[in-house]
């Protein structure tokens, strides 16, 4: 992401010059036509891609902008005789907002609903335009002045705009990848809760996306009406329009520039030409054909053509190399177990979080009850308890993954409790997570880059702002390895440097020093206890005591949602009720003695 | 007379969704039982239906089965030999490509396999649906029986003015329909291979530590799943036309009734069905019959978007 994409586009507008270049040569109108549906589809991948492929939110239902771009060119041109020059940008207007009018409800399904809810758009469309009378509209020839109104005699002006549009959409596409944008589309497709507690919106840029995909999807459209100057709710809404848009992009390859494109160029001429040949005596062998190539890419290049090549070509290249080391040792100098401690770190009395009564249950369950606290500036406070005693729970309400039934939190004069976690977390409060969740096809850098958006607008002081995190964590020599090669305690300082990244005042960390070996537990109370000491409030979720005695200025003991006792660790440790929650009855004489 | 004659349009409606939503519901119980258990979204679901379809077509005419069993018994035998055709077809297609995206070797992997999945299932029904056009042409075929035509009339009821009317060909497929769809919730919820399916469904890893086959009871579901869904095709070509395309017709009530009943709820996805055959049956009193395909999905978008986990189920997938 921290190439500008001006090369790109270089490299991309001399492959279309090329192109174009070739269709000139070309005087066969029936080739002319397949040499504009080649950039006509790809584009409808890219839109597509945009979307679905970064995001991984899979929209079956594409052919819903397809569509109404069309129409909406073809019908300001019969009925208003507007030139589609302006009706293709009043497509792409109309492509948005229908981006956005689906979006809004749909979002709020995941998965497989969202998947099929998206089925049901174009075809529910499909009727509605049948049913208003829309059954085949065409668009009447302008002999007085046919350029004017997009028509050309000479097919090879079509080829032209087509590639003009797919310039554009590929520059798109690339700015789109290379800034915040992309980097934060992919965090939401590998893990969306993660995503949004490091800050991201979720929402807002699903949002984005879905409509600028729906705007290309429906600028295109346009021009597809433009060019067969007939429209049809079948040809535009139908299943096989939407399909396209997915095969052209899965057989290319997800979330890549070139994917859609070389998709198309392979996939399109193949089918046009087999229709063409055979299409009298074997009607349906253009769909068999894009089936197979489906079923032969899932199983031979799952990821794609582009990907599968690019990465074929590496190892290649790697190999002739030579083989460059294949694992670098983690260079991380150990630094000797310090003696942790409340000593040199300055602790003010002064309140910067308050919980008030938090209450939160599930069905019958109470995961939390009744339970109110202080976090005071500059502390680390320690919040233990046994399995199941609503540590992670309230750390979920405090951070806003889970609104509490009851209860109040205010942080900095204001309630958070209804406030979303990507807004917390605009406010100054980082998390980590029980279970690690890294986004596992990033980089080190790119992950923690993700938590650094929020606190830098400018994407390349972002950039600055995540190496310093994985500096002070102690993994600056990390930043290009893929996070799924990590070991466990190098996820969870990836995940501590994610959090530190968005410059919070507060970190919640939640069991940080689960699975960890005794040295890498070292390792980590160091990590912890130097961001203390440089002035990070902190309050860590721990159920081995050993541990946060060391490290906790005071202790908050949950046992079955409630609070059981809070004060310094040496009276919290003798406190009966303490060590009855944690042993059981049958320990208390041992212990009291 | 006037309120009379909307009565009996009201009720004929009703025994009409009755009679095609059942038909509908042990389709969508295919669709639900491949769900339920392997976690995929089948996409070419309506693409083994319109197979079932023409297996009956061809096995009722070849074998002669209207001459030996007559017209009620003999398209149905036809479509249950058809659905042991679909069924090891599934067993097929599980076994050279379905295995290779789901089961074990993708638990726990990037979202589950679910990309895959779906390309995969997209890629079978192009292949399909088209090659269907290829080996029987795009002449839409039905099943004709003297029952397609024949109704059973129940009344006249309030005097001499109010009948209902029962097509004969539809009412075998309900009942048909009904008992199969009775029997698969018997042998999931009493036998022992149904047990294997829940617990294959349920937690794949643990499953297999308890020393189930997975992949084996995937196949079971997968190869069920068609088989049920070609049933219920076979039994609505006995009163509707169809040509290799009909698929797409029917994937999206599927799918509406499959999310109705509750995502992997298969006696949630018959009443699903079935909830959908009235919905279509009654859309026709008040909305033009261009509208009535438009009903079904702006319900199916109402059902997903208000009440995801469904309206007969309870396990939602929001988070």
């Amino acid at each position: 992401m921290q190439r500008t994409i001006g090369r790109d586009v270089g490299l991309i507008s001399i492959v279309a010059l090329v192109y174009l270049a070739a269709s000139m040569l070309i005087e066969n109108q029936y080739y002319q036509l397949m040499l504009t549906l080649i950039p006509v589809w790809a584009i409808l991948g890219i839109s597509w891609n945009v979307f679905s492929g970064y995001s991984g939110m899979v929209s079956f239902g594409h052919a819903s902008f397809f569509g109404l771009g069309a129409y909406t060119v073809t019908l300001l041109f019969v009925q208003v005789d507007l030139s589609p020059w302006f009706g293709i940008p009043i497509g792409m207007v109309v492509g948005g907002i229908a981006g956005a009018l689906i979006g809004w409800p749909t979002f709020r399904l995941r998965g497989h609903y969202f998947a099929l809810a998206m089925l049901a758009y174009p075809l529910a469309l499909l009727y509605i335009f049948e049913w208003l009378g829309y059954q085949e509209v065409s668009l009447p020839m302008k002999r007085a002045s046919p350029a004017a109104f997009m028509q050309f005699q000479d097919y090879r002006w079509y080829v032209g705009i087509a590639l003009v549009m797919l310039v554009a959409a590929m520059a798109s596409s690339l700015k789109i990848e290379r800034s915040r944008f992309g980097l934060s589309l992919l965090a939401i497709k590998q893990n969306e809760p993660a995503a949004e507690a490091a800050g991201i919106n979720t929402r807002a840029w699903k949002m984005r996306a879905i409509m600028a995909s729906g705007a290309i999807a429906a600028g295109v459209g346009g021009f597809y009406a433009v060019v067969l100057l007939i429209v049809t709710p079948p040809s535009v809404f139908g299943m096989l329009t939407s399909a396209q848009a997915l095969i052209v992009t899965l057989f290319g390859g997800v979330a890549t520039v070139w994917g859609p494109v070389v998709g198309a160029a392979i996939l399109i001429p193949l089918s046009e030409v087999l229709n063409a040949e055979l299409g009298d005596t074997i009607p349906g062998i253009q769909g068999v054909v894009f089936g197979v190539a489906l079923v032969l890419v899932i199983l031979l290049a799952p990821e794609g053509i582009v990907p599968h090549l690019r990465e074929a070509l590496r190892r290649r290249r790697g190999e002739r190399a030579g083989s460059s080391p294949a694992t670098v040792v983690s260079a991380s100098v150990h630094q000797p177990p310090i003696s942790t401690g409340h000593a040199n770190r300055t602790v003010s009395t002064e309140v910067v979080l308050t919980v008030e009564r938090i209450s939160r249950a599930f069905g019958g369950l109470q995961a939390v009850e009744d339970v109110s606290f202080d976090v005071h500036k500059g502390e680390v406070l320690g919040i233990i308890g046994p399995n199941g005693a609503g540590k992670t729970t309230l750390f979920n309400v405090l951070n806003g993954f889970i609104p509490p039934n009851a209860g109040r939190v205010t942080w900095a004069h204001a309630n958070l409790v209804g406030l979303r976690p990507n807004e917390i977390c605009r406010r100054g409060i980082g998390r980590t997570f029980q279970v690690v969740r890294p986004f596992l096809r990033m980089t080190v850098l790119q992950n923690v880059v993700v938590g650094a958006f929020v606190a830098e607008p400018d994407d390349e002081k972002a950039i600055a702002l995540a190496r310093a995190a994985l500096a002070r964590v102690g993994m600056a020599d990390r930043a290009t390895v893929l996070a799924g090669r990590l070991t466990n305690v190098e996820l969870r300082l990836m995940e501590l440097a994610r959090a530190l990244a968005s410059r919070p005042q507060l970190l919640l960390l939640d069991e940080t020093l689960a699975g960890l070996g005794s040295q890498e537990v070292e390792r980590m109370l160091s990590v912890i206890d130097a961001l203390a000491k440089s002035g990070v409030t902190i309050v860590i979720i721990e159920h081995t005591m050993q541990a946060m005695v060391r490290l906790a200025d005071r202790f908050v003991v949950l046992d079955h949602g409630r609070m059981l006792a809070h004060g310094k660790p040496e009276a919290v440790t003798k406190d009966p009720s303490v060590i009855e929650a944690y042993l059981g009855k049958r320990w208390m004489k041992h212990a009291q003695h | 007379m006037h309120g009379l004659i909307i009565t009996e349009n009201i009720l004929q409606a009703l025994v009409a969704g009755m009679l095609v939503g059942s038909v509908y519901g042990l389709m969508c119980v295919g669709l639900g039982l491949i769900y339920g258990v392997m976690r995929v979204i089948n996409f070419a679901q309506g693409d083994f239906l319109m197979l079932g379809m023409y297996a009956t077509f061809y096995l009722f005419g070849w074998l002669g089965l209207g001459q030996w069993l007559g017209p009620y018994l003999g398209p149905v035998v036809a479509a249950l030999l058809g659905a042991v055709v679909l069924y090891g077809l599934g067993v097929f297609l599980h076994r050279t490509l379905l295995s290779r995206v789901t089961g074990m070797r993708v638990a726990g992997t990037e979202s589950e396999g679910h990309y895959p999945q779906l390309i995969l299932t997209l890629g079978m029904s192009l292949i399909i649906a088209n090659g269907g056009l290829i080996l029987f042409g795009s002449m839409p075929h039905n099943i004709r029986t003297p029952l397609s035509a024949s109704a059973w009339e129940i009344g006249p009821l309030v005097g001499q003015e109010l009948s209902v009317f029962l097509n004969k060909a539809r009412s075998v497929a309900c009942i048909v329909s009904g008992l199969v769809a009775l029997g698969l919730y018997l042998f999931i919820s009493r036998s022992r291979l149904g047990k294997t399916l829940r617990a294959a469904a349920d937690n794949p890893e643990a499953a297999t530590y308890m020393g189930i086959n997975v992949d084996a009871a995937y196949r079971v579901a997968f190869a069920l799943g068609i088989a049920l869904t070609a049933i219920a095709g076979g039994l609505v070509a006995t009163y509707y036309p169809f040509q290799p395309y009909v698929g797409l017709e029917f994937v999206i009530i599927m799918y509406a009734g499959v999310v109705l009943g509750g995502f992997g709820s298969i006696i949630g996805a018959f009443w699903g069905g079935l909830t959908i055959g009235l919905v279509q049956q009654l859309s026709t009193l008040v909305l033009p019959v261009q509208l009535q395909n438009a009903a079904i999905f702006v319900v199916f978008l109402l059902i997903v978007l208000v009440r995801p986990e469904g309206l007969f189920g309870r396990n939602a997938e929001r988070v």
